[in-house]
């Protein structure tokens, strides 16, 4: 619990000359965090930090803009910060970072499917180092942590904040493991197969846009073009191309850009594997541009720039 | 012989004005014969080139798409296609996890001189559609679907796209 208590005494240090410090309090149960904007020091008595504070707290910055607020970060959180700072979205001087070293968060669908039921109303999660302890109805259930882990820390490469105004914590180690078998295992796949798949779960889609919204990085907001009319570049039609399309939309316009927080794919109210797309954009910027969003402060993103002779792009003969 | 070879497909083009419509023009001007699936559609340049433009294009049920501009240092607006090739090449290495096969698009670079080159590009690329056939559709009709609209056909009402 110290990390915790470091973070509140850092937090009182600071608050006095911010608007507010975004971090994360229980949600409706126990086993849900919501975010917490704190404004007194009463709101501190409120804040959690650990395995269950899933959300990246970086979404809300740009509708700060202009204003001197503070935000928690796990490592993952923390790029964001550095690619909306790099792309001139949020002033450095204007944000205060109380940056966490983090040991991994769970994902809720895993959880769910680890449960014998639904679980409903938790009453009571008990967080160990290697186990969670969730009472449902009476019933105590153990997890192992490692079972229930969000697939981005498996694989995870920056579980301490790269930027930071206040570090709490001790320093944890990356991931050993660099890619996923989900992940390997779909590429895998036929083109007929993946476009099968693609067919399959986007019919799923209801396009609440809750990817676009919790994605730190979509900054257009009212603006976006999925929801103008002139250009018209979508139609309300809900079918599996205009949803697939949609998707498109979103990776394309975060094509070196996407830090890989894994917003998307838990907003999704449908379990759509949107990260699948994702990383592989990621990827392929990595292989072409030799590119990581957010790693560091004072990158371009690789398609706001242009080498006049690019060493990895070749012409393909004709 | 009827307007539209049923064995046509549909392939759309994206040239810049500069260099490659040019040298599309430059092709006809020369009378140099080259399939006629591809539509071309004129842009001022192949940095105004969206790469949303081709996934449109390829969801909305486009066989392929062609994308050409003018060569790398010889873009009318200096560097437009220094912008284009990057974003054209990160389109092309992602199609692949879509489904979409990545040999349905391509981009390539042709200037107004070159009449024969396009010629080639045209014809190697029509081929290649030709050879994968018709693109499969991202939102397939249902055997009720399909039922349906034999039905309607039997009844002497033809389908709705003909009348």
């Amino acid at each position: 619990m110290s990390q915790l208590d470091d973070l509140k005494s850092a937090i009182k240090d600071r608050l006095g000359e911010l608007e507010c410090v975004i971090g994360w309090e229980q949600g409706y149960d126990a086993l849900h965090a919501t975010p917490l904007f704190i404004r007194t020091e009463a709101d501190l008595d409120r804040l959690v930090i650990g395995p269950l504070a899933v959300h990246n707290l970086a979404t809300y910055l740009t509708a700060y803009k202009g204003k001197k607020i503070g935000v928690v970060v796990k490592g993952c959180d923390s790029r964001s910060v550095i690619e909306l700072v790099n792309e001139n979205l949020v002033n450095r001087d204007d944000i205060v970072v109380f940056g966490l070293c983090c040991d991994g968060v769970v994902s809720q669908p895993k959880i769910r499917a680890a449960l014998p039921a639904d679980p409903g109303f938790v009453e009571s999660v008990t967080i160990g180092t290697d186990e969670l302890k969730i009472t449902v109805a009476g019933q105590t259930v153990t997890l192992k942590k490692s079972d229930v882990l969000a697939d981005k820390c498996r694989v995870c490469q920056h579980p301490n904040a790269i930027i930071a105004d206040v570090l709490i914590g001790t320093k944890q180690n990356p991931a050993g493991a660099n890619s996923l078998a989900c992940q390997e295992e779909f590429e895998a796949k036929s083109d007929a197969e993946k476009l099968a798949f693609w067919q399959e779960t986007m019919s799923r889609c209801i396009r609440c846009y809750a990817c676009r919204n919790a994605c730190p990085m979509c900054v257009c907001r009212d603006y976006c073009i999925a929801t103008s009319r002139d250009p018209l570049w979508l139609s309300q039609d809900n079918s599996p191309a205009e949803n697939m399309m949609f998707q498109m939309v979103h990776v394309s316009h975060l094509a070196g850009r996407c830090t890989e927080c894994g917003e998307c794919e838990r907003a999704c109210p449908v379990d759509i594997p949107l990260m699948l797309l994702r990383r592989y954009m990621n990827k392929q910027v990595k292989d072409v541009f030799e590119h990581q969003a957010g790693t560091a402060l004072d990158q371009t993103p690789p398609l706001f720039t242009f080498k006049v002779e690019e060493e990895r792009i070749h012409e393909r003969g004709w | 012989m009827p307007a539209q070879d049923i064995r046509e497909l549909r392939i759309v083009g994206f040239l810049c004005n500069w260099c490659s419509y040019g040298g599309a023009d430059t092709a006809g001007v020369g009378r140099f014969t080259q399939p006629t699936d591809l539509r071309i559609i004129r842009v001022p340049c192949s940095g105004r080139i969206d790469p949303l433009f081709i996934v449109r294009s390829l969801l909305n049920g486009a066989d392929g798409v062609l994308v050409s501009g003018c060569h790398p240092r010889d873009c009318h607006y200096a560097e437009g296609n220094f912008y284009a090739r990057r974003r054209l090449e990160l389109l092309k290495r992602f199609l692949p996890v879509t489904g979409i096969d990545a040999r349905r698009f391509e981009y390539t670079w042709v200037s107004a001189s070159e009449g024969q080159r396009w010629q080639h590009v045209v014809t190697e690329f029509t081929h290649r559609i030709h050879e994968l056939g018709p693109a499969p559709s991202f939102n397939p009709m249902s055997e009720v679907d399909w039922n349906a609209l034999a039905l309607q056909a039997a009844q002497g009402q033809g389908c709705p796209c003909h009348g």
